[in-house]
């Protein structure tokens, strides 16, 4: 066991510093507009301006960004190397400096592409996509089919030069801001339900398709709903062999995923509540010196510990190309409803100023906190709800017997 | 940057493994929870002669000289097998002795106790439920300590005791040996018969003071690593033997293990237990490396858990059904194992107090 880092990755930090002073000045950074929505959770720059772009293209030229995609698609190609990208990404976060896109369309689509995609494919959309240029939604929940996403109804047949889409997406992020979209849909009716979709890029331009905003619990529309009738898709848009959409979407290329950085939210929101807890009284008395509070705080930090130190396990065992096993696989379950029960928390804290929302200034944390209490449920659902994960831990993790419906 | 273990690390744990599937099965275990001394003694001396006495004894005193990560590993498998013995106290006091005590002390203690020859242990809580050292009310004056210590572990069969008292420079360590007149042993009736607990009382008895009082620390946040250790090795035993089982029981024509109610009472185990491997890694790391961190995360990490094996333990019993509950199936060794790991050294909530305060919340 050894926390620091060697003399060449301390080597390589110099450099990337070095290059951030150069590249990136203080003036750039005071300019960036505070980030909001998703890029503000994860503490990423997603400004697409074409300063930003500027600096984009010199650091993917030195391989500081999109390391697992070629070069010649647009991305920084380098050997895999999880403690590099974790370099990357803390001192890009330090010198607020705009790093990989976030957004499905650079961490799902162009991965996607460069395994799976036609040249022609690869050419016409990853570049743009790395750069903020095109910006993709993603269509595969359906109002019939969440948690199981292969049932999936939207249907796409073939009429000349044409796929021919009718159905309904749900929870599709962003699709009023994006340009394209991919999408699975059914193209074989007959075949055995995952050996009957296909994956297929969609303009969001085209005649047919209707979005609609869908407002969540928190009374914000961050979500939508895309309506698909009659939509014309060209049969080249298809990605991978028709019927093989399901295991196209599986994309597989490594990408060094920031596992430390995991946690960094939920640390954020942790050592926010231990500053209101302190700050707050109740009943004359400082929240803080409540030994139950005190008591579930010390709780909630040991979770947190444990789950920052499983990904620097997890970043270890990358490192070493072994498997990460169980303990990968429980991650989501585990940082998930550790956010909630923090922000559970946060609401006892509060005692009877829970009751208030966003911006009331009578509670000492703006409202901030029952807002973020209905977020962590959002997020304990999003991409696999709770007991999705519980299934997949028991059957991949400790080998139970997968249900026979399925 | 290297967050996992080094080869000798995985060697040493894979060794203690390998000898306790082989030599300590259940069966043995129990022949030594119900009373065969020989068995207990023979059991400890072949585990000594594996290194387990000595792990942190230096290697001139015949040790491995290795760090606190090396003994919670070894303490993780002991976990695991249920394995009955005096290493909780005899890993404590050589703790103590490395730390805090003088060049002849450690001379005339360390070989010993790392070949197995010597057993020793600690005598540390008092009556109230109290192990915080500045509070505690043994007293030494003159050379000669007074008070009452319960549930120190083995005392019946240790040969000297590091004992955790006062004098007027406040908290610090003394050695008293367990012949020495002013001292008796009585047993207490224990829920972990593997590892008894002994009162020991001290009138006027010989004491020889270690001289670097911060070993009373170091020794205490060591113990609460080692059972956290014990604790995980102990949840992890559960959660395979839980596993297994639903894998094997069948009722309604299938596997308990294909309802998903059973699925989920698994995957919560496992995810509550993964992430926490890393925490007790990082807490003996921070032992041996970082100091300033390390009696924080001892505290939290022997919370975090005891709670954690109790339960697994109690879900993995409740999911064995019928056969959990009896005397001939094995479980209960592993539920009353998380009974010791819970209430030795101090309860979570204790803990979890002491956390609080030392963040300066």
């Amino acid at each position: 066991m050894d926390l620091s880092y060697s003399a060449e990755y301390e080597q390589f930090r110099a450099e990337v510093k070095q290059f951030l002073a150069a590249n990136w000045t203080d003036e750039d950074r005071d300019s960036s507009p505070p980030p909001d929505g998703q890029a503000a959770l994860m503490g990423a720059v997603i400004r697409t301006d074409d300063r930003a772009t500027e600096f984009r293209v010199k650091a993917i030229e030195r391989g500081y960004l999109y390391r697992h995609i070629p070069r010649a698609y647009g991305g920084g190609e380098q050997p895999y190397d999880p403690l590099k990208g974790v370099i990357i990404g803390e001192e890009f976060r330090l010198a607020k400096a705009p790093g990989e896109m976030v957004g499905q369309g650079a961490s799902m689509l162009a991965p996607t592409l460069v395994e799976h995609g036609t040249e022609a494919q690869k050419q016409q959309f990853v570049r743009a996509t790395l750069l903020g240029k095109l910006r993709w939604c993603q269509g595969y929940s359906e109002p019939g089919s969440g948690s199981d996403l292969a049932s999936l109804r939207t249907r796409a047949e073939l009429d000349g030069d044409f796929w021919v889409v009718n159905g309904q997406k749900i929870w599709t992020s962003n699709a009023v801001d994006s340009e394209w979209m991919f999408a699975l849909v059914r193209t074989e009716p007959d075949a055995p339900k995952h050996d009957g979709i296909s994956y297929l890029l969609i303009d969001m331009k085209t005649p047919g398709l209707d979005v609609r905003p869908l407002r969540q619990m928190t009374g914000e529309a961050d979500f939508n709903e895309v309506f698909l009738d009659n939509v014309r898709v060209p049969k080249g848009n298809l990605v991978g062999p028709r019927g093989k959409g399901w295991v196209v979407s599986r994309s597989t290329l490594k990408h060094e995923r920031a596992l430390i950085g995991g946690s960094f939210i939920t640390r954020r929101t942790f050592d926010g509540l231990t500053m209101v807890a302190q700050a707050a009284q109740l009943r004359g008395e400082p929240v803080m010196k409540n030994p139950v509070i005190r008591d579930r705080l010390i709780q909630l930090e040991t979770r947190l510990l444990a789950s920052e130190y499983n990904g620097h396990r997890l970043l270890t065992l990358q490192a070493r190309g072994e498997e990460q096993g169980l303990a990968g696989m429980v991650m989501k379950l585990f940082t998930t409803q550790l956010s909630y029960d923090i922000s559970k928390t946060a609401m006892d804290v509060l005692g009877d100023r829970g009751a208030l929302g966003r911006g009331d200034f009578n509670t000492p944390d703006m409202g901030m906190f029952s807002y973020s209490y209905m977020w962590a449920l959002g997020i304990l659902i999003a991409g696999g709800t709770a007991n999705i994960q519980r299934n997949i831990i028991a059957e991949r993790g400790l080998g139970m017997p997968r249900d026979s419906k399925k | 940057m290297d967050f996992g273990l080094s080869e000798d690390q995985l060697l040493l744990k894979e060794t203690i493994k390998r000898f306790l599937a082989e030599q300590c099965p259940t069966t043995r275990v129990r022949r030594i929870m119900e009373g065969e001394a020989s068995l207990a003694r023979e059991l400890w001396t072949q585990l000594a002669e594996l290194g387990v006495a000595g792990v942190v004894v230096p290697a001139a005193h015949g040790g491995l000289e290795r760090e606190l990560l090396d003994l919670a590993l070894v303490a993780e498998e002991l976990g695991y097998a249920a394995a009955p013995g005096p290493f909780l106290g005899n890993a404590m006091a050589s703790v103590a002795l490395v730390e805090g005590g003088d060049v002849s002390q450690a001379q005339r203690w360390l070989g010993p106790i790392a070949s197995g020859e010597v057993v020793a242990t600690v005598a540390w809580g008092e009556e109230n439920g109290e192990w915080t050292p500045a509070a505690l009310r043994s007293r030494v004056e003159s050379g000669r300590l007074s008070g009452k210590k319960l549930l120190v572990p083995s005392a019946q069969i240790s040969d000297v005791l590091v004992v955790a008292a006062q004098d007027a420079g406040g908290p610090a360590l003394w050695v008293v040996e367990r012949n020495a007149p002013g001292v008796e042993v009585a047993a207490m009736t224990v829920n972990d018969m593997t590892r008894p607990l002994d009162v020991v009382t001290f009138s006027d008895a010989p004491a020889a003071k270690l001289p670097n009082a911060a070993a009373v620390q170091r020794t205490w946040d060591a113990g609460l690593i080692l059972l956290a250790a014990d604790a995980y090795g102990g949840s992890l035993r559960c959660l395979e033997m839980a596993s297994s089982y639903a894998l094997t029981r069948e009722q309604f024509g299938q596997v308990i293990g294909s309802f998903q109610a059973v699925k989920h009472q698994l995957a919560n185990m496992a995810a509550d237990l993964e992430p926490s491997l890393a925490l007790v890694w990082y807490s003996a790391h921070a032992f041996d490396r970082i100091q300033d961190q390390s009696t924080r995360h001892a505290a939290l990490v022997k919370a975090h858990m005891a709670d954690l094996f109790d339960r697994v333990a109690r879900d993995t019993t409740e999911l064995h059904g019928g056969i959990g509950f009896t005397w001939e199936f094995d479980l209960h060794l592993w539920f009353r194992r998380a009974l010791f790991d819970r209430s030795v050294l101090g309860e979570a909530i204790y803990h979890r107090a002491r956390a609080a305060d030392l963040a300066g919340w």
